[in-house]
Protein backbone atom coordinates (compact mmCIF):
# COMPACT_ATOMS: atom_id res chain seq x y z
CA UNK A 1 0.00 0.00 0.00
CA UNK A 2 1.23 3.91 -1.03
CA UNK A 3 2.90 5.19 1.83
CA UNK A 4 0.78 8.52 1.21
CA UNK A 5 -2.83 6.20 1.54
CA UNK A 6 -1.49 5.47 5.09
CA UNK A 7 -1.04 8.78 5.94
CA UNK A 8 -4.22 10.14 4.56
CA UNK A 9 -6.41 7.38 6.36
CA UNK A 10 -4.34 8.25 10.04
CA UNK A 11 -5.05 12.11 9.62
CA UNK A 12 -9.02 11.89 8.11
CA UNK A 13 -9.58 9.14 11.08
CA UNK A 14 -7.62 11.30 13.54
CA UNK A 15 -9.60 14.10 12.48
CA UNK A 16 -13.41 12.68 12.80
CA UNK A 17 -12.80 10.17 15.68
CA UNK A 18 -10.40 12.58 18.12
CA UNK A 19 -11.00 16.13 17.22
CA UNK A 20 -14.97 15.91 15.41
CA UNK A 21 -16.80 13.24 17.55
CA UNK A 22 -15.91 14.67 20.93
CA UNK A 23 -16.59 18.04 19.80
CA UNK A 24 -19.99 17.08 18.13
CA UNK A 25 -21.17 14.79 20.89
CA UNK A 26 -20.60 18.24 23.76
CA UNK A 27 -21.81 20.77 21.55
CA UNK A 28 -24.80 18.32 21.08
CA UNK A 29 -25.24 18.25 24.75
CA UNK A 30 -24.55 22.48 24.41
CA UNK A 31 -26.73 22.89 21.48
CA UNK A 32 -29.70 21.34 22.63
CA UNK A 33 -29.88 22.79 26.00
CA UNK A 34 -29.38 26.29 24.80
CA UNK A 35 -32.41 25.65 21.74
CA UNK A 36 -35.11 24.16 24.27
CA UNK A 37 -34.09 25.55 27.82
CA UNK A 38 -34.79 28.93 26.16
CA UNK A 39 -31.98 31.47 25.94
CA UNK A 40 -31.09 33.25 29.38
CA UNK A 41 -30.93 30.19 31.32
CA UNK A 42 -28.77 28.23 28.57
CA UNK A 43 -26.53 31.09 27.97
CA UNK A 44 -25.83 31.53 31.87
CA UNK A 45 -24.89 27.55 31.67
CA UNK A 46 -23.07 27.96 28.74
CA UNK A 47 -20.84 30.67 30.67
CA UNK A 48 -20.46 28.52 33.92
CA UNK A 49 -19.99 25.46 32.06
CA UNK A 50 -17.66 26.09 29.48
CA UNK A 51 -14.76 24.90 30.69
CA UNK A 52 -11.99 22.40 29.53
CA UNK A 53 -13.81 19.73 31.77
CA UNK A 54 -16.76 19.40 29.96
CA UNK A 55 -14.35 18.67 26.80
CA UNK A 56 -13.49 15.76 28.32
CA UNK A 57 -16.38 14.29 28.83
CA UNK A 58 -16.66 12.03 25.92
CA UNK A 59 -14.02 10.30 27.36
CA UNK A 60 -15.44 9.35 30.75
CA UNK A 61 -18.74 8.32 28.24
CA UNK A 62 -16.85 5.90 26.61
CA UNK A 63 -15.74 4.44 29.63
CA UNK A 64 -18.90 4.07 31.00
CA UNK A 65 -20.14 2.26 27.50
CA UNK A 66 -17.39 -0.17 27.59
CA UNK A 67 -17.59 -1.24 31.61
CA UNK A 68 -21.08 -1.57 31.07
CA UNK A 69 -22.67 -5.05 31.23
CA UNK A 70 -23.66 -6.51 27.47
CA UNK A 71 -25.63 -10.05 27.20
CA UNK A 72 -27.77 -11.55 24.18
CA UNK A 73 -31.38 -11.59 24.87
CA UNK A 74 -33.43 -14.84 25.21
CA UNK A 75 -34.43 -16.49 21.79
CA UNK A 76 -31.98 -14.09 20.25
CA UNK A 77 -29.55 -14.96 17.24
CA UNK A 78 -26.79 -15.13 18.90
CA UNK A 79 -24.00 -13.99 16.28
CA UNK A 80 -26.18 -11.68 14.07
CA UNK A 81 -26.82 -9.66 17.45
CA UNK A 82 -23.45 -9.62 18.14
CA UNK A 83 -21.99 -8.94 14.98
CA UNK A 84 -24.75 -5.94 13.98
CA UNK A 85 -22.84 -3.22 15.26
CA UNK A 86 -20.32 -3.88 12.79
CA UNK A 87 -22.37 -3.87 9.87
CA UNK A 88 -23.66 -0.54 10.96
CA UNK A 89 -20.41 1.24 11.96
CA UNK A 90 -18.38 -0.36 9.14
CA UNK A 91 -19.88 1.20 5.88
CA UNK A 92 -20.33 4.42 7.23
CA UNK A 93 -16.40 4.64 8.21
CA UNK A 94 -15.64 3.44 4.99
CA UNK A 95 -17.62 6.07 2.57
CA UNK A 96 -15.66 8.92 4.22
CA UNK A 97 -12.81 7.60 2.86
CA UNK A 98 -13.75 8.96 -0.64
CA UNK A 99 -15.15 12.80 0.79
CA UNK A 100 -11.80 15.03 -0.34
CA UNK A 101 -10.49 17.52 1.88
CA UNK A 102 -8.21 19.29 0.34
CA UNK A 103 -7.36 19.92 -3.82
CA UNK A 104 -4.95 18.65 -6.41
CA UNK A 105 -1.35 19.72 -5.83
CA UNK A 106 1.60 19.30 -7.87
CA UNK A 107 4.70 18.19 -5.19
CA UNK A 108 7.36 17.59 -7.19
CA UNK A 109 6.02 17.16 -10.59
CA UNK A 110 3.51 14.44 -9.27
CA UNK A 111 0.06 15.07 -8.87
CA UNK A 112 -1.09 14.61 -5.17
CA UNK A 113 -4.86 14.54 -4.70
CA UNK A 114 -5.68 15.38 -1.01
CA UNK A 115 -8.34 12.18 -0.84
CA UNK A 116 -7.57 8.69 0.83
CA UNK A 117 -9.70 7.16 -2.23
CA UNK A 118 -11.00 8.68 -5.66
CA UNK A 119 -12.92 5.84 -7.49
CA UNK A 120 -14.23 7.01 -10.88
CA UNK A 121 -17.47 6.29 -9.25
CA UNK A 122 -17.24 8.51 -6.23
CA UNK A 123 -20.65 9.14 -5.74
CA UNK A 124 -21.85 5.43 -6.56
CA UNK A 125 -19.57 3.90 -3.53
CA UNK A 126 -21.78 6.54 -1.44
CA UNK A 127 -24.93 5.72 -2.24
CA UNK A 128 -23.74 1.97 -2.14
CA UNK A 129 -22.87 1.99 1.30
CA UNK A 130 -25.92 3.96 2.32
CA UNK A 131 -28.12 1.14 0.61
CA UNK A 132 -25.51 -1.31 2.74
CA UNK A 133 -26.63 0.48 5.48
CA UNK A 134 -29.91 -0.63 5.67
CA UNK A 135 -28.17 -4.35 6.90
CA UNK A 136 -27.07 -2.79 10.00
CA UNK A 137 -30.27 -1.91 11.41
CA UNK A 138 -32.77 -4.78 9.76
CA UNK A 139 -29.93 -7.48 11.15
CA UNK A 140 -29.90 -5.48 14.31
CA UNK A 141 -33.36 -5.35 14.78
CA UNK A 142 -34.67 -8.47 14.22
CA UNK A 143 -31.76 -10.66 15.80
CA UNK A 144 -32.37 -9.11 19.09
CA UNK A 145 -36.19 -11.34 19.40
CA UNK A 146 -37.67 -8.01 20.47
CA UNK A 147 -40.61 -6.63 18.82
CA UNK A 148 -40.18 -3.21 19.26
CA UNK A 149 -36.41 -2.92 17.77
CA UNK A 150 -38.47 -5.48 14.67
CA UNK A 151 -41.02 -3.16 14.13
CA UNK A 152 -38.59 -0.14 14.92
CA UNK A 153 -36.58 -1.43 11.76
CA UNK A 154 -38.94 -2.37 9.37
CA UNK A 155 -39.63 1.16 9.64
CA UNK A 156 -36.36 2.71 9.49
CA UNK A 157 -35.82 -0.10 6.40
CA UNK A 158 -38.67 1.13 4.62
CA UNK A 159 -37.84 4.62 4.84
CA UNK A 160 -33.83 3.87 3.73
CA UNK A 161 -34.73 2.20 0.66
CA UNK A 162 -37.30 4.67 -0.07
CA UNK A 163 -34.89 8.08 0.46
CA UNK A 164 -32.37 5.74 -1.69
CA UNK A 165 -34.41 6.15 -4.96
CA UNK A 166 -34.64 10.19 -3.95
CA UNK A 167 -31.18 10.40 -3.42
CA UNK A 168 -30.03 8.50 -6.33
CA UNK A 169 -32.38 11.06 -8.35
CA UNK A 170 -31.85 13.92 -7.32
CA UNK A 171 -27.99 14.00 -7.42
CA UNK A 172 -28.30 13.27 -11.22
CA UNK A 173 -28.82 16.98 -12.21
CA UNK A 174 -25.75 17.50 -10.36
CA UNK A 175 -24.04 14.90 -12.48
CA UNK A 176 -25.39 16.56 -15.54
CA UNK A 177 -23.39 19.98 -14.55
CA UNK A 178 -20.21 18.80 -13.82
CA UNK A 179 -19.93 15.73 -15.92
CA UNK A 180 -18.35 13.44 -13.59
CA UNK A 181 -19.20 11.17 -10.79
CA UNK A 182 -15.73 11.47 -8.90
CA UNK A 183 -16.17 13.71 -6.00
CA UNK A 184 -12.84 15.47 -6.37
CA UNK A 185 -13.53 16.12 -9.93
CA UNK A 186 -16.69 17.61 -8.70
CA UNK A 187 -14.86 19.96 -6.36
CA UNK A 188 -12.06 20.61 -9.02
CA UNK A 189 -15.58 21.57 -11.39
CA UNK A 190 -16.89 24.12 -8.66
CA UNK A 191 -13.05 25.44 -8.12
CA UNK A 192 -14.27 28.55 -9.97
CA UNK A 193 -16.56 31.95 -10.29
CA UNK A 194 -19.70 32.31 -13.27
CA UNK A 195 -21.21 35.50 -14.14
CA UNK A 196 -24.93 34.76 -13.14
CA UNK A 197 -26.52 36.40 -16.22
CA UNK A 198 -23.98 34.15 -18.23
CA UNK A 199 -26.75 32.72 -20.08
CA UNK A 200 -28.12 36.10 -21.59
CA UNK A 201 -24.82 36.21 -22.35
CA UNK A 202 -24.88 33.19 -24.52
CA UNK A 203 -28.20 33.91 -26.30
CA UNK A 204 -26.67 37.24 -27.44
CA UNK A 205 -28.01 39.76 -24.96
CA UNK A 206 -25.47 43.00 -24.02
CA UNK A 207 -25.77 43.55 -20.32
CA UNK A 208 -24.78 46.76 -18.57
CA UNK A 209 -21.31 46.72 -16.93
CA UNK A 210 -22.34 46.46 -13.41
CA UNK A 211 -23.99 42.59 -13.77
CA UNK A 212 -20.86 41.44 -14.64
CA UNK A 213 -18.84 42.38 -12.05
CA UNK A 214 -18.74 41.49 -8.15
CA UNK A 215 -21.88 40.67 -6.71
CA UNK A 216 -23.28 38.97 -9.68
CA UNK A 217 -20.21 37.15 -10.16
CA UNK A 218 -20.57 33.82 -7.54
CA UNK A 219 -18.75 30.90 -6.79
CA UNK A 220 -19.37 27.93 -9.32
CA UNK A 221 -20.96 25.92 -6.78
CA UNK A 222 -23.28 23.20 -6.65
CA UNK A 223 -25.93 25.27 -4.08
CA UNK A 224 -26.10 28.06 -6.69
CA UNK A 225 -26.20 26.06 -9.99
CA UNK A 226 -28.11 23.14 -8.47
CA UNK A 227 -30.41 25.01 -5.68
CA UNK A 228 -33.43 22.81 -5.84
CA UNK A 229 -30.76 19.66 -5.90
CA UNK A 230 -29.14 21.11 -3.00
CA UNK A 231 -32.43 21.22 -0.65
CA UNK A 232 -33.77 17.46 -2.01
CA UNK A 233 -30.24 15.90 -1.57
CA UNK A 234 -30.01 17.25 2.11
CA UNK A 235 -33.66 16.09 2.78
CA UNK A 236 -32.88 12.75 1.86
CA UNK A 237 -28.97 12.40 3.07
CA UNK A 238 -31.08 13.40 6.53
CA UNK A 239 -34.08 11.11 6.22
CA UNK A 240 -31.78 8.18 5.16
CA UNK A 241 -29.95 8.81 8.75
CA UNK A 242 -33.34 8.67 10.33
CA UNK A 243 -32.45 11.13 13.22
CA UNK A 244 -35.27 13.62 14.15
CA UNK A 245 -37.27 14.84 12.31
CA UNK A 246 -37.24 11.72 10.13
CA UNK A 247 -36.81 9.25 13.43
CA UNK A 248 -40.44 7.52 12.61
CA UNK A 249 -38.19 4.53 13.37
CA UNK A 250 -37.38 5.85 16.89
CA UNK A 251 -40.44 7.62 18.12
CA UNK A 252 -40.32 7.28 21.79
CA UNK A 253 -43.63 8.76 22.32
CA UNK A 254 -44.77 5.52 20.03
CA UNK A 255 -43.00 3.21 20.99
CA UNK A 256 -39.87 0.92 22.67
CA UNK A 257 -36.95 2.63 21.07
CA UNK A 258 -34.46 2.03 18.13
CA UNK A 259 -33.26 -0.78 16.50
CA UNK A 260 -30.65 -1.59 18.68
CA UNK A 261 -32.62 -1.15 22.22
CA UNK A 262 -31.57 -4.60 23.15
CA UNK A 263 -27.86 -3.77 22.74
CA UNK A 264 -25.63 -2.38 25.45
CA UNK A 265 -21.97 -1.99 26.36
CA UNK A 266 -19.24 -1.26 23.76
CA UNK A 267 -21.63 -2.29 20.99
CA UNK A 268 -24.55 0.05 21.88
CA UNK A 269 -21.03 3.08 22.08
CA UNK A 270 -20.74 1.30 17.96
CA UNK A 271 -23.89 2.10 17.03
CA UNK A 272 -23.50 5.51 18.63
CA UNK A 273 -20.42 6.31 17.08
CA UNK A 274 -22.08 4.90 13.47
CA UNK A 275 -24.71 8.07 14.18
CA UNK A 276 -22.65 10.14 14.99
CA UNK A 277 -19.85 9.67 12.18
CA UNK A 278 -23.12 9.91 10.13
CA UNK A 279 -23.68 13.62 10.84
CA UNK A 280 -20.00 14.20 9.58
CA UNK A 281 -20.52 12.37 6.45
CA UNK A 282 -23.70 14.34 5.38
CA UNK A 283 -21.82 17.17 6.14
CA UNK A 284 -19.12 16.52 4.21
CA UNK A 285 -20.90 15.26 1.11
CA UNK A 286 -22.70 18.34 0.89
CA UNK A 287 -19.80 20.70 1.43
CA UNK A 288 -18.37 18.44 -1.34
CA UNK A 289 -21.28 18.26 -4.41
CA UNK A 290 -22.96 21.42 -3.19
CA UNK A 291 -20.87 24.29 -1.19
CA UNK A 292 -17.53 23.74 -3.30
CA UNK A 293 -15.80 21.18 -1.35
CA UNK A 294 -12.28 22.80 -0.43
CA UNK A 295 -12.49 25.35 -2.73
CA UNK A 296 -12.63 29.42 -2.21
CA UNK A 297 -14.98 31.56 -3.30
CA UNK A 298 -13.95 33.90 -5.32
CA UNK A 299 -10.64 32.90 -5.55
CA UNK A 300 -9.20 29.56 -8.07
CA UNK A 301 -6.18 27.07 -6.84
CA UNK A 302 -4.70 28.86 -9.54
CA UNK A 303 -5.63 32.42 -8.31
CA UNK A 304 -3.67 31.49 -4.86
CA UNK A 305 -0.85 29.89 -6.19
CA UNK A 306 -0.04 32.21 -8.99
CA UNK A 307 -0.39 35.41 -6.58
CA UNK A 308 2.18 33.48 -3.42
CA UNK A 309 4.26 31.99 -5.91
CA UNK A 310 6.28 35.20 -6.55
CA UNK A 311 5.88 36.15 -2.52
CA UNK A 312 7.26 32.58 -1.06
CA UNK A 313 8.36 29.96 -3.58
CA UNK A 314 6.24 27.30 -4.95
CA UNK A 315 6.77 24.66 -2.67
CA UNK A 316 5.88 27.54 0.54
CA UNK A 317 2.79 28.60 -1.90
CA UNK A 318 1.36 25.34 -2.60
CA UNK A 319 1.50 24.63 1.24
CA UNK A 320 -0.18 27.86 2.48
CA UNK A 321 -2.46 27.07 -0.64
CA UNK A 322 -3.08 23.18 1.04
CA UNK A 323 -3.90 24.86 4.83
CA UNK A 324 -6.05 27.66 2.95
CA UNK A 325 -8.03 25.02 1.26
CA UNK A 326 -8.31 22.49 4.61
CA UNK A 327 -9.41 25.52 6.45
CA UNK A 328 -12.22 26.29 3.92
CA UNK A 329 -13.00 22.77 4.46
CA UNK A 330 -13.27 22.43 7.44
CA UNK A 331 -15.68 25.73 8.09
CA UNK A 332 -17.69 24.57 5.24
CA UNK A 333 -17.99 21.33 6.94
CA UNK A 334 -19.07 22.43 10.64
CA UNK A 335 -21.67 24.86 9.01
CA UNK A 336 -22.98 22.23 7.94
CA UNK A 337 -22.91 19.99 11.06
CA UNK A 338 -24.57 23.34 13.14
CA UNK A 339 -27.28 23.18 10.36
CA UNK A 340 -28.00 19.65 10.84
CA UNK A 341 -28.31 20.30 14.69
CA UNK A 342 -30.41 23.32 14.03
CA UNK A 343 -32.81 21.05 12.33
CA UNK A 344 -32.95 18.69 14.50
CA UNK A 345 -33.62 20.66 17.69
CA UNK A 346 -36.06 22.46 15.76
CA UNK A 347 -38.46 20.81 13.38
CA UNK A 348 -41.14 18.49 15.04
CA UNK A 349 -40.91 14.42 14.10
CA UNK A 350 -42.75 13.71 10.96
CA UNK A 351 -45.05 10.81 11.00
CA UNK A 352 -44.27 8.04 9.15
CA UNK A 353 -46.69 8.25 6.70
CA UNK A 354 -45.66 11.48 6.48
CA UNK A 355 -41.74 10.73 5.91
CA UNK A 356 -43.09 8.48 3.01
CA UNK A 357 -45.82 11.15 1.40
CA UNK A 358 -42.37 13.55 1.46
CA UNK A 359 -40.61 11.27 -0.46
CA UNK A 360 -42.75 9.53 -3.31
CA UNK A 361 -44.88 12.53 -3.63
CA UNK A 362 -42.90 15.19 -3.37
CA UNK A 363 -38.94 14.67 -3.78
CA UNK A 364 -39.53 12.42 -6.06
CA UNK A 365 -41.34 14.32 -9.03
CA UNK A 366 -39.13 17.36 -7.64
CA UNK A 367 -36.11 15.25 -8.61
CA UNK A 368 -37.78 14.62 -12.28
CA UNK A 369 -38.40 18.12 -12.37
CA UNK A 370 -35.17 18.86 -12.07
CA UNK A 371 -33.24 16.44 -14.23
CA UNK A 372 -35.13 17.51 -17.00
CA UNK A 373 -34.77 21.49 -16.20
CA UNK A 374 -31.07 20.87 -15.92
CA UNK A 375 -30.81 18.94 -19.25
CA UNK A 376 -32.77 21.73 -20.99
CA UNK A 377 -30.69 24.28 -19.03
CA UNK A 378 -27.70 22.53 -20.50
CA UNK A 379 -28.78 22.43 -24.07
CA UNK A 380 -29.79 26.42 -24.33
CA UNK A 381 -26.29 27.11 -22.71
CA UNK A 382 -24.83 24.46 -25.43
CA UNK A 383 -22.68 22.65 -22.46
CA UNK A 384 -21.09 19.79 -23.31
CA UNK A 385 -21.15 17.40 -20.43
CA UNK B 1 0.01 -16.92 -6.77
CA UNK B 2 -0.39 -13.01 -7.24
CA UNK B 3 -2.49 -10.98 -5.61
CA UNK B 4 -5.49 -10.77 -8.23
CA UNK B 5 -5.31 -14.72 -8.38
CA UNK B 6 -5.47 -14.84 -4.29
CA UNK B 7 -8.70 -12.27 -4.13
CA UNK B 8 -10.01 -14.22 -6.89
CA UNK B 9 -10.29 -17.46 -5.19
CA UNK B 10 -10.84 -16.05 -1.83
CA UNK B 11 -14.55 -14.20 -3.38
CA UNK B 12 -14.77 -17.69 -5.75
CA UNK B 13 -14.95 -19.59 -2.13
CA UNK B 14 -16.77 -17.15 -0.57
CA UNK B 15 -19.27 -17.18 -3.13
CA UNK B 16 -19.49 -20.45 -3.40
CA UNK B 17 -19.57 -21.26 0.50
CA UNK B 18 -22.00 -18.77 0.91
CA UNK B 19 -24.36 -19.71 -1.78
CA UNK B 20 -24.50 -23.45 -1.55
CA UNK B 21 -24.03 -24.19 1.87
CA UNK B 22 -25.82 -20.81 4.09
CA UNK B 23 -28.56 -20.46 1.80
CA UNK B 24 -29.72 -23.79 0.83
CA UNK B 25 -28.73 -25.56 4.23
CA UNK B 26 -29.03 -23.00 6.97
CA UNK B 27 -32.84 -23.53 8.59
CA UNK B 28 -32.95 -19.89 9.47
CA UNK B 29 -33.87 -18.12 7.13
CA UNK B 30 -32.58 -14.50 7.65
CA UNK B 31 -29.07 -16.45 8.32
CA UNK B 32 -29.99 -17.42 4.66
CA UNK B 33 -30.08 -14.27 3.69
CA UNK B 34 -26.89 -13.41 5.24
CA UNK B 35 -25.45 -16.08 3.25
CA UNK B 36 -27.03 -14.39 -0.35
CA UNK B 37 -25.58 -11.05 0.75
CA UNK B 38 -22.49 -12.30 0.76
CA UNK B 39 -22.25 -14.14 -2.46
CA UNK B 40 -23.57 -10.68 -4.07
CA UNK B 41 -20.84 -8.94 -1.98
CA UNK B 42 -18.22 -11.47 -3.36
CA UNK B 43 -19.71 -11.44 -6.78
CA UNK B 44 -18.82 -8.13 -6.82
CA UNK B 45 -15.56 -8.56 -5.98
CA UNK B 46 -15.16 -10.66 -9.25
CA UNK B 47 -16.69 -8.18 -10.82
CA UNK B 48 -14.02 -5.63 -9.69
CA UNK B 49 -11.23 -8.24 -10.41
CA UNK B 50 -12.29 -8.16 -13.81
CA UNK B 51 -11.94 -4.55 -14.48
CA UNK B 52 -16.12 -3.82 -14.34
CA UNK B 53 -16.31 -1.59 -11.53
CA UNK B 54 -19.71 -0.10 -12.26
CA UNK B 55 -21.01 -3.34 -12.68
CA UNK B 56 -19.93 -4.08 -9.57
CA UNK B 57 -21.06 -0.89 -8.07
CA UNK B 58 -24.69 -1.80 -9.62
CA UNK B 59 -24.39 -5.03 -8.46
CA UNK B 60 -24.32 -3.94 -4.83
CA UNK B 61 -26.55 -0.89 -4.82
CA UNK B 62 -29.17 -2.63 -6.60
CA UNK B 63 -28.83 -6.36 -5.67
CA UNK B 64 -27.67 -6.37 -2.30
CA UNK B 65 -28.91 -2.91 -1.18
CA UNK B 66 -32.58 -3.06 -2.55
CA UNK B 67 -33.86 -6.64 -3.59
CA UNK B 68 -32.28 -8.55 -0.87
CA UNK B 69 -33.54 -6.39 1.49
CA UNK B 70 -37.17 -7.06 0.17
CA UNK B 71 -36.74 -10.27 0.97
CA UNK B 72 -35.54 -9.78 4.19
CA UNK B 73 -38.45 -7.91 4.87
CA UNK B 74 -40.97 -10.19 3.67
CA UNK B 75 -38.96 -12.85 5.39
CA UNK B 76 -38.93 -10.85 9.03
CA UNK B 77 -42.67 -10.26 8.43
CA UNK B 78 -43.36 -13.32 7.97
CA UNK B 79 -41.03 -14.07 10.95
CA UNK B 80 -40.31 -17.76 9.44
CA UNK B 81 -38.81 -19.65 12.86
CA UNK B 82 -36.73 -22.66 12.31
CA UNK B 83 -39.29 -24.79 13.62
CA UNK B 84 -42.01 -23.43 10.62
CA UNK B 85 -39.91 -25.68 8.28
CA UNK B 86 -40.58 -29.34 7.58
CA UNK B 87 -37.86 -31.22 8.99
CA UNK B 88 -38.65 -34.78 6.80
CA UNK B 89 -36.51 -35.54 4.01
CA UNK B 90 -33.24 -34.56 6.12
CA UNK B 91 -31.44 -37.26 5.64
CA UNK B 92 -31.17 -38.16 1.70
CA UNK B 93 -30.62 -34.26 1.33
CA UNK B 94 -27.58 -34.84 3.12
CA UNK B 95 -26.59 -37.97 1.66
CA UNK B 96 -27.01 -36.27 -1.79
CA UNK B 97 -25.70 -32.91 -0.92
CA UNK B 98 -22.15 -34.65 0.08
CA UNK B 99 -22.17 -36.99 -2.81
CA UNK B 100 -22.40 -33.51 -5.01
CA UNK B 101 -19.91 -31.77 -2.79
CA UNK B 102 -17.53 -33.40 -3.41
CA UNK B 103 -18.08 -34.28 -6.94
CA UNK B 104 -17.78 -30.03 -7.39
CA UNK B 105 -14.96 -30.27 -5.18
CA UNK B 106 -12.73 -32.81 -7.43
CA UNK B 107 -13.62 -30.73 -10.43
CA UNK B 108 -12.61 -27.42 -9.14
CA UNK B 109 -9.65 -28.99 -7.94
CA UNK B 110 -8.57 -30.04 -11.45
CA UNK B 111 -9.81 -26.17 -12.40
CA UNK B 112 -7.29 -24.68 -9.67
CA UNK B 113 -4.15 -23.59 -10.72
CA UNK B 114 -2.28 -20.49 -12.44
CA UNK B 115 -5.65 -18.59 -14.10
CA UNK B 116 -3.81 -17.49 -17.31
CA UNK B 117 -3.10 -14.17 -18.70
CA UNK B 118 -6.38 -12.16 -19.24
CA UNK B 119 -6.34 -10.05 -22.23
CA UNK B 120 -5.73 -6.10 -22.22
CA UNK B 121 -8.80 -4.05 -21.56
CA UNK B 122 -9.89 -1.50 -23.88
CA UNK B 123 -9.16 2.20 -22.76
CA UNK B 124 -11.73 3.33 -19.88
CA UNK B 125 -13.37 0.04 -19.76
CA UNK B 126 -16.20 -0.84 -17.13
CA UNK B 127 -16.42 3.09 -16.63
CA UNK B 128 -19.71 4.48 -16.29
CA UNK B 129 -18.72 6.63 -19.76
CA UNK B 130 -18.26 3.99 -21.91
CA UNK B 131 -21.21 1.96 -20.76
CA UNK B 132 -23.17 5.12 -20.85
CA UNK B 133 -22.04 5.51 -24.19
CA UNK B 134 -22.39 1.74 -25.64
CA UNK B 135 -26.37 1.77 -24.00
CA UNK B 136 -27.34 5.33 -25.43
CA UNK B 137 -26.00 4.82 -29.04
CA UNK B 138 -25.47 0.62 -30.19
CA UNK B 139 -28.00 -0.62 -27.51
CA UNK B 140 -30.02 2.28 -27.23
CA UNK B 141 -33.39 -0.22 -28.67
CA UNK B 142 -32.68 -2.81 -26.34
CA UNK B 143 -32.77 0.11 -23.35
CA UNK B 144 -36.26 1.87 -24.37
CA UNK B 145 -37.70 -1.55 -24.78
CA UNK B 146 -36.74 -2.75 -21.17
CA UNK B 147 -37.69 0.64 -19.71
CA UNK B 148 -41.22 0.29 -21.45
CA UNK B 149 -41.52 -3.03 -20.15
CA UNK B 150 -40.36 -1.97 -17.13
CA UNK B 151 -43.26 0.81 -16.78
CA UNK B 152 -45.51 -1.27 -17.47
CA UNK B 153 -44.54 -3.82 -14.55
CA UNK B 154 -45.11 -1.30 -12.02
CA UNK B 155 -48.21 -0.12 -13.82
CA UNK B 156 -49.33 -3.86 -13.98
CA UNK B 157 -48.33 -3.88 -9.81
CA UNK B 158 -50.20 -0.73 -9.01
CA UNK B 159 -53.56 -2.05 -10.86
CA UNK B 160 -53.37 -5.44 -9.52
CA UNK B 161 -53.33 -4.09 -5.54
CA UNK B 162 -55.18 -1.15 -6.07
CA UNK B 163 -58.46 -1.19 -3.77
CA UNK B 164 -61.78 -1.68 -6.40
CA UNK B 165 -64.43 0.78 -5.24
CA UNK B 166 -67.75 -1.51 -3.78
Amino acid sequence: MPAEVVWKTLFVLGLVMGVLLPLLAWTEHKQSAFMQAGRITALRAEFRRFTLGALLRPIADLEKRLVKRDRVPAGASRVLHLTAPVFMALPVLIAIGVIPFAGVYRVDDVAQSMVIANPDWGILLVLMIGAFGTYGTVIAGWSSNNSGSLLASLRSAGQMISYQVGLGLSSVGVLMVYGTLQLQDMVVAQDTSFRVFFFLEKLGVSLPHFLLSFPFVLPAWGIFLQPLAFVLFTICLLAQSGRSPFDAALAPSERVSDAPSEDAGGRSGLFYLAEQVQVVLIAGLVTTIFLGGWSLPWVSTDDVLRGLTPLMGASSATLVCITLHFTSFLVKLLLMIGVQMAIRWTQPRLRYDQVMDLCWKLILPLSLLNIFVTGAGLLLVGVQA
Amino acid sequence: MTLPELLFYAFGAIAVVAASIMVGALRSTVGAIVGLVSCMLSLAGIYVLLGAHLIAAIQILVYAGAVVVLFLFVVMFYDLRRDALPTGRQRALRVGGALLGVFLLDRGLRLLGPLGQAPPLPEGFGGYRELGLALFTDYVLVVEVVALLLTTAIVGGLILTKKRPE
